[in-house]
């Protein structure tokens, strides 16, 4: 079942079924790559590569996209932090109300953000997190610390218990055996649950539409949906900044793929 | 922490210390209360994380869907109680039966649409050939961009005047002109269905994939033995084999589905003319372009509602489906 007759004609096949699968991602770098957008037709290849639409996209995003890296990293590092050890309490303590919380984050994912949205609006104003990095953040991690606790717990759970055992029979502590055995063995599983994490939170678009009300705090994302929302003419500068907002999960296939399939597949197990 | 550090290294050694049999309560208690402790500073900052993110906003939308809870709102603090008026006057706008109808088509649509060709798709990388590898994990990429930049390339793409797509069907002589995917209120939705599938194929196809790799090779090798090839292999042993597999990639991708904005936001803003609205979009506009929370509140009640109902429903119906 697994070898085939004829393999090259197979291979032939699936670049097609690729090729087409990919080809608006193409366009998008194709787009980018030229002199300028709507007003002459862009042409099928990028023969005369022309940088103005990522200088222009530089010019007007590139704060925005600082806003979205640092929005994206310090959501990684809250939800680690907030996940990582509630997985190991839920996979490994044996606690009464464990399913409940359990319950609870399955719960979650059946919410749809615009409801959070909706609710913190309210909250953030009265608190003056409108606008403001740490707002984002802590929004963002909506995304990031239930998919983070179900991806490290899933893994914490196949940890044998005479790992940790061994650790306590020594003399250390929970706490201790936590972060000196735990956290090593399960690093997979924390980059792969801080990728993602990532990636939810340099993709949001709906916190960004909904809790920023002005140029301050603009993550690139947000920078995108106003140039849709005009009408556009200059194409390949918004190109250049999709291409732009799109690196990280390009770079993160390539020189991550293990973790970025384990994760794919691990979110839908729960 | 550091306290923490502290209580458990004192603790700790009572631990290896085998208890005396008189003494044993103190310890043990005390142990218990040391162990509470841990579990607490373990799961506590998750819980209020939830409870803070998830629990007060669902609370915060049942209580608004009663307020008339508005822009003058965040000035005043005043939103007086409405009792139903809120989902009485979004029930009975003709607008709430466009978005339910456009959120039922578009889900369905969309759900049959990724499932089908993500299925092919998985089927097709089952077998093992040069480059699979490589190819099946490139089918990720358009899952893993950002979804509005995903909606800033079909937005060109589908470009009325001088998108991709047209140039090829006025080049090629199929139309004369243009078609107005976006701009026609008959197309739109049908478009905006296509690039939902487009974003949602590699999902379902990196998880079904998973499932059929889960699937032993044996069963096949006896199921050969007894004429089932192909299709009625399919049908006896890979679908049934995949079924919880299934399942899980439907009930998630319908409640992801349901709750979709970015992607029509993106592409036309939930028009022309209405004709792209979903629950989540109105519930957006409601709030956040007419500012009036208390139905917009209303709405994404309603999905909540519809989403939970599905879940419990499907599970429901599968459970009894594989016991029988």
């Amino acid at each position: 079942m697994n070898t085939v007759r004829r393999p090259w004609l197979h291979t032939a096949a699936g670049i097609v079924v690729i090729a087409v699968l990919l080809f608006p991602i193409y366009w998008m770098v194709n787009a980018s790559l030229q002199p300028n957008g709507a007003t002459v037709d862009t042409t099928w290849l990028p023969l005369h590569p022309d940088l103005t639409g990522y200088r222009t996209a530089l010019a007007e995003q590139g704060g925005n996209l600082v806003t979205s890296l640092v929005v994206a990293l310090g959501s990684v590092a809250l939800s680690l932090l907030i996940a990582v050890p509630a997985a190991y309490a839920l996979a490994q303590f044996r606690l009464r109300w464990a399913g409940w919380v359990l319950f609870g984050i399955l719960i979650s994912q059946m919410i749809p953000g615009i409801v959070i949205a909706n609710a913190l609006y309210g909250a953030y104003a009265d608190l003056g997190l409108l606008n403001s990095i740490p707002g984002l953040i802590l929004a963002d991690s909506t995304a990031g610390i239930p998919f983070a606790i179900l991806i490290c717990r899933a893994f914490m759970q196949s940890l044998p218990p005479a790992v940790v055992e061994a650790a306590l029979v020594d003399g250390a502590g929970p706490v201790r055996a936590f972060v000196s055995v735990v956290l090593p063995i399960s690093r997979n599983a924390l980059i792969t649950a801080g990728l993602f994490t990532f990636l939810f939170t340099w993709s949001d678009f709906l916190f960004a539409l909904t809790l920023t009300t002005t140029e301050d705090v603009r993550p690139v994302t947000l920078g995108i949906y106003n140039y849709l929302g005009a009408y556009v003419n200059d194409w390949s500068a918004v190109m250049a900044t999709a291409v732009l907002a799109s690196v990280p999960a390009i770079v993160l296939l390539v020189v991550a793929q293990k973790y970025v399939a384990a994760g794919a597949t691990g979110g839908a197990v729960k | 922490m550091s306290s923490t550090a502290t209580t458990t290294s004192t603790t700790a050694p009572a631990r290896s210390r085998p208890a005396p049999a008189a003494g044993r309560n103190r310890p043990g208690a005390a142990r218990a209360r040391h162990r509470r402790l841990v579990a607490t500073l373990f799961l506590g900052p998750a819980v209020v994380y939830l409870l803070l993110f998830y629990g007060y906003p669902v609370v915060q939308n049942v209580v608004m869907g009663f307020q008339h809870y508005t822009i003058s709102t965040f000035f005043t603090g005043e939103a007086p109680w409405v009792g139903l008026d809120n989902y009485r006057e979004v029930l009975g706008s003709p607008l709430f039966r466009t978005a339910l109808l456009n959120t039922f088509l578009f889900t369905v649509g969309s759900i049959v649409g990724q499932f089908a060709l993500g299925l092919g798709i998985a089927l097709f990388f089952r077998r093992r050939f040069p480059l699979s590898g490589l190819l099946r994990s490139l089918i990720l990429l358009p899952w893993l961009i950002p979804l509005i930049a995903a909606s800033a390339v079909w937005k060109w793409l589908l470009d009325t005047e001088s998108g991709a797509i047209n140039r090829v069907l006025v080049g090629t002589g199929l139309v004369d002109t243009g078609v107005p995917w976006l701009s026609s209120t008959s197309l739109a939705l049908g478009t905006v269905i296509a690039v939902n599938v487009w974003i949602g194929i590699p999902f379902n196809a990196v998880i079904l994939h998973g499932g059929l790799q889960g699937i032993p090779d044996e069963l096949y090798e006896a199921g050969a033995l007894d004429g089932a090839t192909r299709g009625r292999a399919f049908r006896h042993i890979t679908w049934p084999m995949l079924r919880p597999v299934v399942t899980v990639v439907l009930v998630l991708g319908v409640v992801y589905t349901l709750k979709v904005l970015d992607i029509i936001l993106g592409l036309t803003g939930g028009g022309p003319a209405n004709a792209t609205q979903t629950l989540a979009t109105q519930s957006y506009q409601l709030s956040f372009t007419t500012f009036d929370f208390g139905q917009g509140a209303a709405v994404s009640n309603i999905l909540i509602v519809i989403s939970l109902v599905f879940a419990a429903v499907y599970l429901r119906l599968n459970r009894r489906a594989v016991d029988e």
